[in-house]
């Protein structure tokens, strides 16, 4: 649904975030896509929906160049921005003004997502709101539009805790095969039982992109060996509960991925997560 | 109903076991029909792929039928295969661990037998 091919970028002519990143996203799945501080994932969202145009290389979405920003294709993305901009508008009329651009809106599940939210219509100016109720209005406004493909960077930020979790109920119930959803996160708690595919990004490239199955084929997480003493260890966090390890799994065994420390194996031994994935 | 997932052990088989639970106190009997694999996704919110990883285990060891278009359904036997399983993970996981606590701390298997006949 999302083919990245050799996409080359840079905000300056000296200095480019990305060399040559290539990636695919499928339908069906729930993406968390990863990467430190400054590591460039909004700016490769935004490659993505037409946004930024890469300096070379081809961003595909729907079967079509992202850069020609097509009608038909923008009324089938839907880009939750981190840095949320609301006009001043009551949401009545926000819906009114901005549904007309998604012809699968749907504004019965536009007023249940709200009510569990515990937002109302009623409530004053969107620019008024406090910063969470701005999140959760959008993402209400984010899953009625029915596009196939929606996009969210750290749609978690700012929401109170019952809110993180009618928010992981509502994306469960959104999710399905037609559907093709991301999530840029640092908060991989709130979001590790959502995820099934996950995309690490790092110094300009892809580490990482695989579903959460492969993940916990090819590597186990284990503490202090509990579950086999064999395969190489690619990464080892010492805590006060023993040593958190992650290690190649030649056994077969299943165990919980972890996504904080499948990405901190991700920083600090990059090679060997890469050609494991090959 | 929320889940409060641990985590040593993969969600899909946490909530094999949640199911496993279901059957054997009989909140869910043979011949029922399981909920859906959405309604349980946002139940647990998870992931539904991830529920339908644990129904397609719960298939394939015969504790579900999967009625195409219909759903899932628990087998006439699930309870005996249910008890199979568990008394196979329970010989070959719990019990080496208690042997090698027993061995560790120097208990003497009579204590055990004691214990066990009270």
């Amino acid at each position: 649904m999302i083919q990245l091919q050799n996409i080359r970028f840079g905000y300056t002519k000296n200095r480019n975030i990305f060399d040559d990143v290539s990636l695919t996203m499928e339908a069906g799945h729930i993406y968390g896509l990863l990467g430190k501080n400054g590591a460039g994932k909004t700016t490769l969202l935004k490659i993505m929906s037409g946004l930024r145009f890469p300096t070379s290389g081809t961003a595909t979405i729907l079967n079509q160049n992202a850069v020609l920003r097509k009608a038909e294709i923008l009324q089938d993305i839907y880009f939750l921005q981190e840095e949320m901009y609301v006009p001043h508008m009551k949401i009545e009329s926000f819906v009114k003004a901005y549904s007309p651009f998604y012809p699968r809106f749907n504004h019965e599940q536009f007023n249940e997502y709200l009510r569990e939210f515990e937002l109302d219509k009623e409530f004053g100016y969107l620019d008024k709101l406090s910063h969470g109720q701005k999140k959760k209005t959008l993402i209400a406004f984010a899953l009625a539009t029915n596009t196939q493909i929606l996009i969210m960077d750290e749609p978690t930020n700012g929401l109170d805790i019952p809110s993180k979790s009618t928010f992981r109920r509502l994306m469960a119930s959104a999710a399905d095969e037609t559907r093709l959803v991301i999530i840029s996160t640092h908060q991989v708690r709130d979001l590790h039982s959502l995820i099934d595919m996950v995309a690490i990004l790092d110094n300009g490239r892809m580490v990482l992109n695989a579903s959460t199955y492969e993940i916990t084929e090819k590597l186990l997480f284990d503490v202090d060996n509990t579950k086999t003493t064999e395969g190489t260890v690619l990464y080892t966090e010492e805590s006060p509960r023993g040593a958190y390890q992650v290690k190649e799994n030649v056994h077969h065994i299943d165990s919980n991925l972890d996504l904080e420390l499948l990405f901190n194996a991700a920083m600090n031994n990059k090679n060997a997560i890469i050609n494991l994935f090959k | 109903m929320g889940m409060d997932f641990n985590n040593t052990q993969a969600i899909y088989l946490q909530i094999v076991d949640w199911t496993f639970e279901q059957i054997l106190i009989g909140n869910l009997k043979p011949g029922d029909k399981a909920k859906s694999v959405r309604e349980l996704a946002v139940a647990f919110e998870v992931n539904p792929n991830t529920v339908m990883r644990s129904y397609e285990h719960l298939q394939s060891n015969e504790i579900f039928l999967n009625k195409r278009g219909i759903g899932f359904f628990v087998t006439d036997d699930a309870v005996e295969k249910i008890k199979t399983l568990r008394k196979k993970k329970f010989m070959e996981e719990d019990v080496p661990s208690f042997l090698k606590n027993m061995k560790l701390l120097g208990i003497d298997i009579n204590e055990i037998i004691n214990l066990y006949n009270k």
